[in-house]
């Protein structure tokens, strides 16, 4: 994984719109992430948190505004590990061939090698031949973070990862996540409420109203982002 | 130019190995397909010379209408645990995406369509052996259109309400000229002096090319956010 | 509001004049009497609602392209407006076919891709009810109705070549075509009657749905 600390890329919001008919769900947004950068993302059902994050992974088109990638080698388009909600993979399929049939898309070089190695990190060797529809909401939760994982991205991004996931599981994940924070990949996660998610973060933004309302690198404020009115 | 073809290949492999692993669509699209032959019959007197004149003209009725059905899942499926994201951002070019379904959901209607051959053949009493040549090269090119057209319209009622009647009502308009050419043809292959009509067979070519186009310029407009 | 009034006006007496001029001062014609005037109606009503429908497709592919709430309102504009005229189109067919031709309908090429044409604009019509987000509704119906327009010509073609029995083209046909040099002017007088007429109406179209947007706004601005 020595490869992808060296990519560090930035992630850059400038004047952010984005408007459902008359619904703004995002407006006026700016928001600028150093590489290697881990954001923890807070604020209400309903404040733009997914809507920033799908915009973020060039899957929502903002309505005005720019989005950039500082650091980024300007010929190769940024690799990004959007995990979500939903899990993005096929139930139908084994988690082995779900993983190979993205890697061949993404254009993953040596894709066996790379399906086996990510099969392993996420612990789902035994049951890699096994169809996704048999796993558990956790092991799913793992071939989602596998896919996202593929391609080696630059930058990270999680739309509140621990839903519906029991401790053990929620453990796994921010263990996970803690090892790409060092690593020093660019991680930006949505968290819903204080957990030890949100320890990793080393700064902290606030959404209200599709807008920044709070913004904090300090370690004594940090948490209390997240009990902010409301939590 | 090799990236979309490779990732066409891709997707394309993953829709036709999960639908022969369940043959749910399959299976549903075969026996819709035979229940409306079946009715159509009823309609007609299947031994006069007359009936094969109308038959031809029903049978691609049926595919028509079995294509309104099956073209349903195309997208919706991709709902689910929003594979639609996955393959968005996976792919460099989404025509890559509208390509894949486009073959997989052509070769499904083609399978649908040589299994009611026999069937057709047996109640229509008509033989189809010396024109199967005919007979496959029309299906394919009439098949392609549908799929092609079917797709595109099923990437659009899957953002709408009433989806399952709304796709059959802006589809099936749009494929009134597959279901003229492609009867044309095969009246012409199952006439007592057989013939192969190559203008109906360049005409159904020329749909397929400009939907094929359309789909080009404006598919990724079809699957934005 | 007075150039919209005034405009309303003179498409209004240009109608009057057209339907006056068709009734009592074009010539009689030789084979079918006075019925045949209904034709000015006809092919006027089918030009008009052609020439809204290919600015309703213009209007879709510039708001693909530019994504402004204006072409959709256009769009929708012309296509209410096409649509009207081309029902004038599929009732006066019959009326005049009936005496002319001993049958009401027939499936050539012309009555069947106008009467494909209205299908698909209604669709055109019935999807705009079906999705609720404004944005979502405008880029839907836009591309459905590029795919809508580029059939046409296809479905023509097809009809055409295999099964047709509309009169040789009296305007735009081979040498049996022309139309006798007297009901010329009748003629072209009915078709920038039934033009400007589709114009008042697509403008006034038009203001209403930038008015229903507008009411639209406020109401969920006031909302919250």
């Amino acid at each position: 994984m020595a490869a992808a600390a060296e990519r560090k890329i930035g992630l850059q919001f400038e004047k952010i719109e984005k408007r459902y008919g008359s619904v703004h769900a995002l407006r006026n947004l700016n928001l600028a992430i150093a590489p290697g950068e881990c954001v923890a993302l807070a604020g209400r059902n309903g404040s733009g948190k997914t809507t920033l994050l799908r915009v973020a992974s060039g899957l929502t088109r903002p309505t005005r505004g720019s989005l950039s990638f500082p650091g980024l080698v300007s010929d190769r388009p940024p690799q990004i590990g959007f995990v979500a909600h939903a899990t993005m993979v096929y139930d139908e399929l084994s988690a082995e061939e779900n993983l190979l049939f993205f890697a061949k898309l993404l254009g993953v070089s040596d894709r066996q090698a790379r399906v086996t190695e990510l099969l392993r990190e996420v612990g789902l060797t035994e049951r890699k031949d096994s169809l996704v529809r048999t796993f558990s909401r956790g092991m799913r939760q793992r071939v989602a973070i596998a896919r996202a994982l593929l391609a080696e991205p630059d930058l990270l991004l999680f739309d509140e990862p621990a839903t519906g996931l029991d401790p053990e599981a929620t453990d796994w994940l921010t263990e996970h996540l803690r090892k790409h924070r060092d690593q020093g990949c660019t991680i930006l996660m949505s968290l819903h409420g204080q957990s030890d998610m949100a320890r990793l973060a080393t700064r902290a933004v606030r959404l209200e109203a599709g807008t920044v309302v709070a913004d904090t690198r300090s370690s004594a404020t940090l948490q209390s982002i997240f009990s902010f009115a409301g939590g | 130019m090799m990236p979309l073809l490779s990732n066409a290949t891709a997707i394309f492999g993953k829709e036709v190995r999960t639908e022969f692993r369940s043959r749910e669509l399959l299976s549903s699209t075969i026996v819709f397909v035979l229940i409306v032959v079946v009715l159509f019959s009823f309609t007609l007197d299947t031994n006069s010379n007359e009936s094969r004149r109308f038959a031809p003209g029903l049978l691609w009725l049926a595919f028509l209408f079995a294509s309104s059905l099956m073209m349903q899942p195309c997208f919706l499926r991709e709902r689910t645990n929003d594979t639609l994201s996955a393959l968005r951002s996976s792919v460099s070019d989404t025509f890559a995406i509208f390509l894949a379904k486009i073959a997989a959901n052509a070769l499904f209607l083609l399978l649908t369509e040589l299994l009611m051959l026999p069937v057709f053949a047996v109640m229509f009493n008509v033989s189809f052996v010396a024109q199967f040549p005919g007979i496959l090269l029309t299906f394919f090119v009439g098949s392609l259109g549908i799929a092609t057209a079917g797709t595109a319209v099923a990437a659009i009622s899957t953002q709408a309400r009433m989806r399952e009647l709304l796709l059959p009502v802006l589809l099936l308009p749009l494929l009134a000229p597959i279901l003229v050419a492609s009867t044309e043809v095969t009246v012409g292959l199952m006439s007592p002096d057989p013939f192969m009509q190559w203008k109906g067979i360049g005409f159904l070519a020329v749909f397929d090319v400009v939907f094929l186009t359309a789909l080009w310029l404006f598919g990724e407009y079809l699957l934005e956010e | 509001m007075a150039k919209r009034f005034l405009f309303g006006l003179v498409a209004i007496a240009l109608v009057v004049g057209a339907a006056y001029s068709s009734l009592l001062i074009a010539p009689e014609e030789r084979t079918m009497g006075a019925l045949y005037r209904i034709f000015f109606l006809h092919v006027s009503c089918a030009w008009a609602g052609l020439t809204a429908f290919s600015i309703c497709f213009a209007a879709n592919l510039l708001y693909v392209w530019k994504r402004k709430e204006k072409y959709d309102g256009l769009g929708v504009a012309c296509a209410e407006v096409g649509l009207a005229f081309t029902t004038v189109v599929l009732i006066t067919g019959p009326i005049w076919a009936k005496p002319a031709w001993g049958i009401y309908w027939t499936w050539d090429a012309r009555l069947t891709s106008t009467f494909i044409l209205w299908l698909l604009y209604i669709s055109y019509l019935l999807l705009r009810t079906l999705v609720e987000e404004a944005d979502r509704r405008a880029l839907l119906s836009a591309l459905f109705g590029i795919f809508a327009f580029i059939d046409v010509p296809i479905v023509f073609g097809a009809i055409r070549w295999w099964r047709t029995q509309h009169p040789a083209p009296v305007i735009m046909g081979g040498a049996n075509s022309g139309l006798d040099t007297a009901m010329r002017p009748t003629f072209w007088l009915a078709v920038l009657a039934m033009h400007v007429f589709m114009a008042f109406l697509i403008v006034e179209r038009y203001g209403l749905e930038r008015m229903r947007g507008e009411v639209e706004m406020l109401r969920q601005e006031a909302e919250g």
